[in-house]
């Protein structure tokens, strides 16, 4: 499934926080979208996935979602959003319990997921027993569950320390690879921009808008830290948004 | 080589566990209670001897007496507050998930709080009846409103991101409601109940002293009518006994029900 948006803008009061934002997102690829904060990103991911109406502007879905799929539009928060009180095999089972679904096909789902996250041995922890880098791949289990048509994926490291981030960039790189998915991938982090994203766009600050998209090149399985091609598009990226974060900083809230 | 230690400056500030410092609080003013008025610094028209309030309340128990006032007395608390319990959290609840109810009945609600419940037992009397009836209603009315504020409190604190991942995953209105808010709700709706039961022993109590036979209410009103200071005092032991029963049944039940909270 492909996603497209256009002319999207959309204010807080009186302030413009994104200002005509077009984007393609083409079946089967990852779009990154960074900027520094306040520029709207994580708004502009909501309206990709019905979960906040635009002032004006749309968004549209083409193509028909793959089998199975029980949501095409699928999140991966930044907090995680598990429920406390289910275990990780509750938390994914929740998301297939409103389909009617016979059971043995949901023990199947939920095992299928749990290993490819490599969870099996953790189904019946309770989500406070987990690390912050379990947390999110129950959370995207838990997405997996629904075959997704396109992952909305709301700066998912980072609440993540740095090692788990490397580990986690890896097992998204390897669920693509396994099974290409459309994505969107919104972050403020540069280095996963460039690891993870088949194309980056990147969007100013207040009024958002965007500024540049940017073609990765080179399959998502070969790009390490390190590689030069890769540091000079993210040297690139920085030059971009270097003045407008130092702003950002700079800023009071609320004033 | 340096050689002066860094000193220690952390710590502190932290509640800590410090088991059986209550226990010796209380026994040692039952001691100092005993004493003084064994040696006659605290005249019996003070207080009673401890070791007398002990024997009444063994005599109560072994003539059957505290059954035929405990009973009559905890079967009101446990109809009462389950009426006033159920329909608080029912309409806290609604309250929480609808704008209109919320606009409607709030402002009834921090109405109806502040007046003292017992001020309407004579109104309750008239309408329910002079026997068990009214009794129920006080305890429910004196329940229900700490339940409902409990409720939409609790409700309007669930993590609206869990909602919102709800809605991202499609689930159902009534999923939502069943499978997130009313579980996050839950630590909330167990905490307003402590303070709901505690008022509804008091106005128990209250109830029982303005008409009733038998009822610890009543008991402590015969006992104080006749200055008998020795059965007042054991009815009020065991009042703070059925305080004390309710709270730790409660600290079971979350116990139980909130094993995910840690």
């Amino acid at each position: 499934m492909e996603l497209a948006v256009r002319g999207l803008t959309h204010r807080y009061g009186d302030m413009v926080v994104l200002d005509d934002v077009s984007l393609h997102i083409p079946a089967g690829e990852i779009l990154c979208v960074v900027g520094p904060s306040g520029c709207g990103k994580s708004t502009l991911l909501r309206m990709l996935g019905g979960l906040e109406q635009p002032d004006w502007g749309e968004v549209l879905q083409g193509g028909t979602p793959p089998e199975g799929c029980l949501n095409p539009l699928t999140y991966v928060f930044q907090d995680f959003a598990l429920l406390p009180w289910r275990s990780v095999a509750g938390n994914v089972s929740l998301v297939l319990e409103d389909h009617r679904l016979p059971g043995d096909r949901v023990r199947a789902i939920i095992e299928d997921v749990l290993a490819r996250t490599r969870l099996s041995d953790f189904r019946d922890a309770l989500p406070r027993q987990l690390s912050g880098g379990m947390k999110q791949r129950v959370a995207i289990a838990r997405a997996l569950a629904v075959n997704p048509a396109v992952m909305l994926l709301d700066e998912p490291l980072s609440a993540l320390d740095a090692q788990t981030r490397e580990l986690l960039m890896e097992d998204l790189v390897g669920l693509w690879e396994r099974q290409p998915f459309t994505g969107v991938y919104v972050t403020h982090n540069l280095a996963e921009a460039v690891r993870l994203g088949h194309r980056i766009a990147v969007l100013s600050r207040r009024p958002g808008r965007v500024r540049e998209v940017i073609e990765v090149p080179g399959p998502l399985s070969e790009r390490q830290t390190g590689d030069p091609e890769l540091e000079a598009i993210q040297a690139h990226l920085w030059g971009l948004m270097r003045d407008e974060a130092m702003a950002a900083d700079q800023e009071l809230l609320d004033a | 080589m340096p050689d002066i230690r860094v000193p220690f400056r952390g710590g502190g500030f932290r509640p800590e566990a410090r088991r059986g410092t209550g226990i010796a609080v209380f026994v040692l003013l039952l001691f100092l209670i005993e004493w003084g008025t064994r040696a006659g610094w605290i005249s019996n028209l003070t207080l009673p001897r401890p070791s007398d309030v002990a024997a009444t309340l063994a005599d109560l128990a072994r003539s059957g007496a505290l059954w035929t006032h405990l009973l009559p007395s905890l079967s009101r608390l446990a109809v009462g507050s389950a009426l006033g319990v159920s329909a608080g959290i029912g309409i806290g609840v609604l309250i929480g998930l609808f704008s209109y109810i919320r606009a409607g009945l709030v402002p009834l609600v921090a109405a109806i709080f502040p007046i003292p419940k017992i001020a309407l037992l004579p109104l309750f009397v008239i309408w329910f009846g002079i026997d068990e009836g009214s009794k129920y209603a006080l305890i429910a009315l004196g329940t229900f409103t700490p339940t409902v504020v409990a409720t939409y409190g609790a409700v309007d604190n669930v993590d609206r991101g869990l909602i919102r991942m709800g809605q991202s995953f499609g689930l159902g209105w009534w999923s939502i409601v069943r499978k997130i808010v009313l579980p996050g709700a839950l630590p909330g709706i167990l905490s307003g109940l402590r303070v709901s039961l505690a008022i509804g022993i008091i106005l128990l109590v209250a109830a029982e002293m303005l008409g009733a036979q038998y009822g610890i209410g009543a008991y402590i009103l015969q006992a104080g009518a006749l200055y008998d200071l020795e059965r007042l005092f054991a009815g009020v032991v065991i009042l703070s006994c059925l305080g004390v029963l309710t709270s730790w049944a409660i600290g079971k039940i979350e116990k139980r029900l909130l094993v995910w909270r840690g």
